[in-house]
């Protein structure tokens, strides 16, 4: 009966994480994750899912995003135009009913996975407008009066990027983790999920020259976890052996986005350089 | 009650309280108003969602495991990790260095071994919370922490003193904790005493998002985008006068299409209060929904320049500034109009010798005054202390407001 998490193939999860997500599923309480961009957050999602063998629904939030729109949305317009031009029965408002992500999770019979991605995008009330649904778990289509619970209460995963602060009534029913960035060990182990191929050298050399990089002080965007992937697969196509280059790290526009961080980085390099020493790789 | 589906009504602050066990070892209900003592904002609701999480067996006596679920149950915000690890750390190591040698949280274990009836909470159960009022342990916990800086110079961590209730158990001691190699074997104690989020932290305690809602108010809303949003109205009317065949009226959505320029007196006599107006800073910017924002700065008054950065160095000049904003800009200034006399009423009075102002200050002000149609003025100090001569010239110009909440909204009301 009781459902466990513990990472899947190609998910690697801190201790802390499943234990969350375990909290989460046993306590039927929604799961709110944040974290630097790219620690996979929105993954997680997928990730338990999988790993339960539960359908996933997804609800990408945007600045304009309502609170009802997860739920359902009336689509006014094609009923019009139906009355107008379509053959179908415009009297039947129910076919109008087009269900978000969340109003689907309801509906489904099965235990399911639901997905709020970037809560914070949306208006400062949003998650307030939300406490309502997810703590009764049902909802009620205006139009047409029906209202629908859920049968089997669904895992709710939500993310959030930190643009906005949260309301409290919020965070109180929320269970919470903040995924922090793995450090070297966890993600050798990550690496290894998706590049299972590449040798441990190379691993070794580019988890050393990422980790240095993000410790430079004066970058405006951190390489994260996703960069880090794309890069060593570009390594590995591009055959680059790190080895041998000493001096520069190459495909450096993987890692590395912003005019200003590579501008950076050419002052560490020549800081370095002038320091003459071959000195250290060292973070 | 428990271990069913959630009553009615919101998700279930559990009735039930901390376990009888638990009572008995008052290492759990220390550490709850630890957390609360050192402004880890943890409320009973959370408190007893952690107890039944416990109570359900998810922690499965294992101390990281019990580590990972008091933190996903009891912290909110990743701001307060790096104190939570600390009180853990303390706990846990500190529940005394005894029951470290004795392995790891024996107390813990055995609590955690025992199946535990929820039970109901009784008055007794409740008094017993309620005896720890939070102000006087507060005071406790902070006459604690001052007694520690004196006996070990430098330690400003609280971590390991000798415990009387409720600040811990027997003295442990800072070396008790003492961070672990690297490696698999870590305790869950040792993994907290390392203070991985330490670089989370912010003490901000007033809220962002507080003054973000209050400044929501400040809006006025028109429709002067593209026409994208059904009108549903105009759509009937339309409909109607055309004899029935559906004729589709669109319009644009509703924007709200306030500009707000805040500037802000920054150094000198503003440096006390320079958290508060950066929070105020940080909710404005934050503020989505006005048409435009910008910010500026200047120091103690507003002469021919006002600047894009706090540090004074990429200026605009004021009259290229009033060119530039339309006189429907909402203007807050925020400063403590709190200066030398001649500062406001002397041609090159400003503090700044640079500026070398012909104009006098209060002309400058006159002049922002006379361009913009609304302005407010939130001034740090203290009402009571506004008789102040320049508080009351600049006063006498603007609406001027206290920077609280209450005075923001005040503020917000004069500026629509």
């Amino acid at each position: 009966m009781l459902e466990q998490f513990s990472g899947t193939e190609s998910y690697i999860a801190s201790v802390e994480l499943q234990e969350a997500v375990n909290v989460a599923l046993t306590l039927q309480r929604p799961l709110l994750v944040k974290g630097e961009p790219g620690t996979g957050k929105t993954l997680l999602a997928e990730a338990v899912a999988k790993a339960l063998g539960r359908p996933l629904f997804r609800w990408h939030v945007k600045s304009t995003s309502k609170a009802q729109e997860g739920l359902y949305v009336y689509d006014a317009v094609q009923r019009l135009h139906d009355s107008r031009f379509g053959d179908k029965d415009v009297g039947d408002i129910r076919q109008y009913i087009r269900f978000g992500g969340l109003g689907q999770a309801f509906l489904s019979n099965a235990p399911s996975v639901v997905l709020i991605d970037e809560v914070d995008k949306a208006d400062l009330e949003f998650p307030n407008d939300l406490l309502h649904e997810l703590d009764r778990m049902s909802f009620t289509v205006t139009e047409t009066g029906d209202v629908h619970t859920a049968a089997v209460r669904p895992l709710v995963i939500i993310t959030s990027n930190n643009e906005k602060e949260l309301p409290d009534a919020f965070l109180r029913r929320c269970i919470f983790h903040f995924i922090a960035f793995p450090d070297a060990e966890l993600m050798a182990q990550i690496v290894k999920v998706h590049h299972p191929a590449v040798r441990q050298t190379l691993v070794d050399e580019a988890l050393a020259r990422f980790y240095w990089l993000r410790g430079l002080s004066d970058l405006r965007k951190r390489p994260s976890t996703s960069e880090l992937i794309d890069w060593l697969g570009a390594l590995e196509r591009g055959g680059i052996d790190l080895a041998t280059i000493t001096d520069r790290v190459p495909l450096l526009g993987t890692l590395l986005k912003k005019e200003q961080d590579l501008e950076a980085l050419a002052r560490h390099q020549a800081r370095r350089n002038q320091g003459g020493g071959t000195g250290g790789r060292g973070r | 009650m428990f271990g069913l589906t959630p009553p009615p009504g919101p998700i279930a602050p559990p009735t039930h309280t901390v376990p009888a066990d638990a009572r008995r070892e008052p290492l759990f209900l220390d550490f709850f108003y630890t957390l609360r003592g050192v402004g880890v904002p943890v409320g009973s609701w959370e408190w007893l969602t952690f107890i039944e999480a416990l109570a359900r067996g998810l922690a499965c006596a294992d101390m990281k495991r019990t580590y990972a679920l008091a933190r996903a149950t009891l912290v909110k915000d990743e701001k307060h990790y790096d104190a939570f690890d600390q009180v853990f750390a303390f706990h846990f190591a500190g529940a005394g260095a005894e029951v470290l040698q004795r392995g790891l949280g024996d107390a813990l274990k055995a609590w955690l071994d025992t199946p535990i009836p929820p039970p109901q909470l009784t008055e007794e159960e409740r008094a017993l919370i309620e005896q720890y009022d939070l102000d006087t342990l507060r005071e406790m916990f902070e006459e604690r922490l001052r007694t520690q800086k004196e006996r070990h110079d430098g330690g400003s961590k609280w971590i390991g003193t000798g415990g009387t209730s409720p600040f811990g158990h027997g003295g442990a001691n800072p070396a008790g904790i003492r961070v672990g190699g690297q490696g698999g074997g870590k305790t869950a104690v040792q993994v907290a005493a390392q203070r991985r989020f330490r670089e989370y932290r912010k003490d901000v305690t007033l809220d962002i998002r507080q003054l973000g809602l209050a400044l929501r108010r400040l809006r006025r809303l028109g429709r002067p985008g593209r026409a994208t949003e059904v009108d549903i109205e105009g759509t009937i009317d339309a409909t109607a006068k055309n004899a029935g065949d559906l004729d589709i009226k669109l319009m644009p959505p509703r924007e709200n299409r306030l500009k707000v320029c805040l500037l802000m007196d920054v150094g000198g006599s503003m440096d006390p209060y320079a958290d508060l107006v950066s929070r105020l800073f940080s909710a404005a910017h934050g503020a989505t929904h006005f048409r435009e924002f910008h910010a500026f700065y200047f120091h103690n008054c507003i002469y021919d320049k006002v600047f894009r950065d706090a540090a004074m160095y990429d200026g605009m000049s004021t009259r290229e500034f009033l060119r530039w904003l339309g006189p429907e800009t909402r203007v807050v200034y925020v400063g403590d109009a709190h200066m030398a006399p001649y500062e406001l009423t002397a041609p090159y009075g400003a503090i700044d010798h640079w500026h070398m102002n012909p104009d006098t200050g209060l002309t400058w002000l006159q002049r922002l005054r006379n361009h913009f149609s609304h302005h407010a003025w939130l001034n740090p100090i203290s009402e009571r202390y506004w008789g102040h001569p320049t508080i009351r010239m600049v006063g006498g110009l603007m609406p001027m407001f206290e920077l609280t909440l209450e005075g923001l909204e005040k503020a917000i009301e004069s500026l629509q």
